[in-house]
């Protein structure tokens, strides 16, 4: 592995620490129903502030379970995914094949080159 | 991050629709010069995009027992500069509040404040600020995108402190329930982004330095001789 490569395997590391250790050392113990979203908490205190609060429209469309959610969600991660994988993959390829041509170039170059005759 | 549908009272809800209003359209102006003028670069605008798709989905445990995602908006602010930004970002929030019930039509303009305007700018404000100061340059894409991050939850957080001000302690303990719902939480997420980006950058810098010194986040060597000379 080159040091590039190790340097980005350590910082992809970090970054799954960072989401297991919350997991890990049970920091979502204290509550009734641990991990659930922000927003969701963020409803509940705005029906502690104002209880009489009432939502003045609702999503036009709700997907009809939490699977059917979770699976629009790996959706969207994986176009984008899919989308910088692309992008990554083709630059490679070209910065590739420029190196090939250039090497080709070259090798034909010193072909050509009448040697001592 | 994102407030509910229907969960911001109408008059809040128009007030920052009409405030996003004018960066998204900006925004778009922004982006058809910047495909028209450098046809090359729609593939690393749509590789930013992409970014910020992925990691608006990806809902990560934090530090208070609750879950988030992070914006993934601070990449193509340093990349493209903020307005870019309040497209894509826009294009995001669209997605999920019509897909996903996750945010919403009459909160969108909320949303996009936070996310796709005040987040991009903070985040390449902090950038530009520590580039001039000549700090490196990876250091200064983690803490572009902790920032944009970051103060997209703060934002959300005041949004709601002022739609909702607590009946006792006002504005002021309004906004420190709604900061620690969702400023606290968000911060080991946006050192999460922050890492993210930075692997990103990297692999940016090895495949397409050429783009990048055009976009002028890698210096050239003359860019750097008359950076040096303006420090001495």
């Amino acid at each position: 592995m080159s040091r590039n490569a190790k340097i980005n395997a350590l910082l992809l590391l970090a970054v799954a620490a960072l989401a297991v250790l919350p997991l890990v050392l049970g920091l979502g113990d204290h509550k009734e129903e641990p991990f659930t979203g922000a927003d969701a908490e963020a409803e509940t205190a705005i029906t502690e502030i104002e209880p009489d609060y009432e939502p003045w429209f609702s999503p036009l469309y709700e997907p009809p379970s939490g699977e059917v959610e979770s699976a629009l969600f790996a959706l969207q991660a994986a176009l984008g995914a899919g989308v910088l994988a692309y992008y990554f993959g083709l630059r490679r390829g070209r910065r590739q094949g420029e190196e090939r041509t250039l090497a080709a170039a070259g090798a034909a170059a010193a072909r050509d080159t009448p040697e001592g005759d | 991050m994102h407030i509910a549908e229907g969960f911001l009272p109408p008059a809040h809800a128009i007030a920052w629709s009409v405030a996003s209003a004018p960066f998204v359209v900006h925004g778009v102006r922004s982006l058809t010069r910047e495909v028209r003028e450098h046809p090359e670069s729609t593939l690393l605008l749509g590789a930013s995009g992409a970014f910020t798709f992925v990691l608006s989905a990806l809902k990560l445990p934090s530090v208070t027992g609750s879950c988030s995602h992070p914006t993934g908006t601070g990449l193509g602010a340093i990349l493209f500069r903020p307005p870019v930004m309040a497209v894509l970002g826009t294009i995001t929030l669209l997605f999920q509040a019509l897909l996903l019930a996750h945010g919403g039509l009459t909160t969108l303009g909320a949303n996009v404040f936070s996310m796709a305007v005040v987040g991009p700018w903070a985040g390449y404000g902090v950038y530009r600020l520590l580039r001039r100061w000549g700090v490196p340059l990876m250091v200064t894409v983690f803490f572009g995108a902790f920032v944009a991050d970051l103060s997209t939850y703060c934002v959300t957080s005041v949004q709601l402190a002022l739609a909702f001000p607590d009946p006792g302690s006002g504005f002021l303990g309004a906004l420190g329930k709604f900061g620690s719902i969702f400023a606290v939480t968000q911060i080991p997420l946006a050192v999460s982004e922050g890492l993210l980006t930075v692997i990103v950058m990297r692999l940016l810098v090895q495949s397409s330095g050429g783009e990048l010194t055009r976009l002028g986040v890698l210096l050239t060597r003359s860019g750097e001789r008359k950076r040096e000379a303006v420090a001495r």
